[in-house]
């Protein structure tokens, strides 16, 4: 087994000091399997594989783990409304405190515990310094509500969908890094309505396929796929409400900034079933990668430039790349001597 | 597909002449939890696969609780249940999956059962109680026969329970459903007759299908024998008179998804390209038919069936 070690502090605004060593490079999870990029819904079971790598848990734990809570807790200062939970769905936050305590304790013993008696619950959490005692199911037991609770102790975003009315509905979540989508928008809404901005998707029916697929998960068999943008500096809130923020720097890309400052930014989506309230868990666990990093890896830096290419306009006027595409472009193709 | 469970049959215990209850407990450590309304599915030494409502309280993951009606035409699996199983032999389980879950948005739910129909609204009624949510359970039953829960219903529910005795008080739907606030949703688990003519007094009376919820018995009937031929690798295979397609399929070696097992969840839908189908599942649109059969159910009569896996 490997050993975890957290990286001292580093920041995803401002001066953006955020890294990854030799060790985060050559497990981050390259998304394309081919030169071409197309839509597909790629799910696959959520089964441990390839020790080592972020398909190797559940719920994966890096070394910037202590830096992104520090971001996550930044952004809830700012703006407490990235995290929701609809009246109805108290249950299904209490299933994921659970489901989530019991993974991070189970995987990574050295830095989570977990005690339990009945419902006397006693949580430790040595990477952030947490002891809490609390009665499972009573809310006034835990400093906060119990999704807010667990996943400021948890890299990644989380929805939280309720299912009726064979559909999905966004009624709970903890959003603070999202790429350019926003809880508070999509709250409330069904699979359908949250998924319409997505151009060329409709037509080919990926998204009446998938949600059929999403609706029967079933409890001890999640699944996930892999999902990728690019984004402007290793900023984790790329939300629409701080849009001001990072909207302009789009056009900041120049030849000789493109590797530094281009990042890849792959979210391993992970759906659970949630065994109690029949709820689905919703995880978009973000990793970013600058272009610098990325190309140190001679055949990813090869394929990159080959689907960024060949990407079709309206799924890279979607993801935001439409600006600085040819910059990219340009720079990426030294990487590819065939091209 | 996902995971199996073994569990041990804990004990048996006979409610009614016809009704026994089996707890299960976990081999090693604790059980999946699940909401209210699952079932899972047994996996019987005689290759059956029988799917039931687990009857216990959401919150104890000790152990499972099930129900079984010995039932007259039983193919295999209710006598199994009732004759040979005995309290220590260990059985395997699919993990629960819930096709009958209570309506987040509901203000008021009224619960219909009939007879052994009861066994999804044991677990709904606890939930309910636990939620201090607004409800009703309305219980056809015939005494010392399907009543196999009734003390226990009696004692949870107090007033909020409302028995039909067979021959003393009949179930009305149309009584039952009249003048509900906007807000109720209304669930029944029962006889076929009896969940017809409740969807009709509901559709009659202007309740939106999102509002009515039923659970079939999830039993495919026997039929006869037919052939079926696999395009995509040529094998042909004999369905019996008492087994189902799906059942004939996974003694082949061919795993197909499913849930319910009974036509009602559609995880199991199969695209045929020839033969005279009997569709008999609750799923399929009538166009669907035309090309895809649900093999949980469906059956043959004729020509072989040809289907495109
Ligand atoms: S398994 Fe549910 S319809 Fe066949």
């Amino acid at each position: 087994m490997t050993t975890l070690t957290f990286k001292p502090l580093e920041t995803y605004r401002d001066d953006f000091s955020f890294r990854n060593s030799p060790e985060a490079i050559a497990r981050f999870p390259f998304p394309f399997p081919e030169d071409q990029y197309m839509y597909s819904v790629n799910l696959e079971p959520a089964v441990s594989r390839d020790p080592g790598s972020v398909f190797e848990h559940l719920f994966d734990v890096d070394e910037h783990y202590v830096s992104e809570m520090a971001e996550r807790a930044r952004v809830l200062e700012r703006d407490p409304e990235r995290c929701l939970v609809m009246p109805h769905m108290a249950p299904a936050a209490w299933d994921t405190l659970a489901l989530l305590m019991e993974n991070l304790s189970r995987d990574y013993p050295q830095h989570f515990r977990l005690d339990r008696e009945g419902d006397a619950w006693h949580w430790h959490n040595l990477a952030l310094g947490i002891d809490q005692r609390f009665t499972f199911g009573d809310p006034a037991t835990l400093p906060c509500e119990p999704l807010e609770y667990i996943t400021r102790q948890m890299q990644g975003d989380f929805a939280v969908l309720d299912q009726r009315d064979g559909d999905l509905f966004m009624d709970a979540g903890m959003v603070t890094c999202p790429a350019d989508w926003s809880l508070r928008f999509d709250a409330g809404m069904s699979f359908k309505q949250w998924h319409s901005p997505v151009p060329m998707a409709h037509q080919i029916g990926v998204f009446d396929r998938a949600l059929k697929y999403l609706l029967n998960i079933q409890v001890g068999a999640p699944v996930r796929r892999l999902n990728w943008t690019l984004t402007i500096n290793p900023r984790l809130d790329t939300s629409p409400e701080t849009y001001h923020e990072w909207g302009n720097d789009r056009g900041k890309v120049t030849p000789d900034n493109v590797g530094r400052l281009v990042h890849l930014r792959v979210e391993l989506q992970l759906m659970v079933r949630l065994p109690r309230s029949n709820a689905l868990l919703f995880g978009i666990r973000t990793y970013l990668i600058s272009l610098d990093e990325l190309v140190s890896n001679p055949a990813w830096a090869r394929r990159m430039h080959r689907v960024m290419r060949d990407l079709p306009a309206p799924i890279a006027d979607y993801k935001g790349i439409t600006r600085y595409r040819q910059t990219l472009v340009d720079w990426l193709r030294r990487f590819d001597p065939e091209a | 597909m996902s995971a199996l469970l073994d569990v041990r049959v804990a004990a048996i215990r006979e409610l009614t002449p016809v009704i026994r209850e089996y707890r299960l407990e976990a081999l090693g450590g604790a059980l999946p939890g699940f909401s209210a309304g699952s079932h899972v599915q047994l996996h019987l030494p005689n290759g059956r696969r029988n799917a039931y409502s687990l009857l216990g309280d959401p919150a104890d993951t000790r152990q499972y609780r099930i129900a079984v009606r010995q039932q007259e035409a039983s193919r295999g699996g209710s006598r199994y249940l009732h004759q040979q199983l005995r309290a220590g032999d260990v059985l395997r389980l699919s993990a629960p999956a819930n096709l009958f879950p209570l309506h987040s948005e509901a203000r008021k739910h009224l619960l219909v059962a009939a007879g052994i129909g009861i066994t999804p609204f044991l677990a709904h009624s606890r939930e309910l109680l636990r939620q201090g949510a607004d409800f009703e359970l309305h219980y056809a039953y015939r005494a010392g026969v399907s009543d196999a829960y009734l003390a226990e219903l009696r004692q949870l529910l107090g007033p909020r329970l409302a028995e039909y005795p067979a021959g003393q008080r009949r179930l009305d739907p149309a009584a039952l459903l009249r003048g509900r606030p906007l807000g109720s949703h209304v669930y029944a688990c029962g006889p076929q007759s009896l969940l017809l003519d409740l969807k009709e007094q509901a559709a009659a009376q202007g309740w939106s299908d999102r509002r009515v919820h039923w659970e079939a018995f999830a039993a495919p009937e026997p039929g006869q024998p037919f052939r079926v031929e696999l395009a995509r690798s040529g094998r042909q295979l004999e369905v019996g008179a008492d087994q189902s397609l799906l059942e004939a399929l996974e003694a082949n070696g061919v795993e197909i998804p499913n849930l319910c097992r009974g036509g009602v969840c559609g995880q199991c839908q199969t695209p045929y390209l020839k033969g005279d189908v009997e569709h008999r599942d609750h799923f399929l649109a009538a166009a669907e038919r035309s090309n895809s059969l649900m093999p949980c159910v469906s059956r043959g009569c004729g020509s072989p069936i040809l289907l495109d896996i």
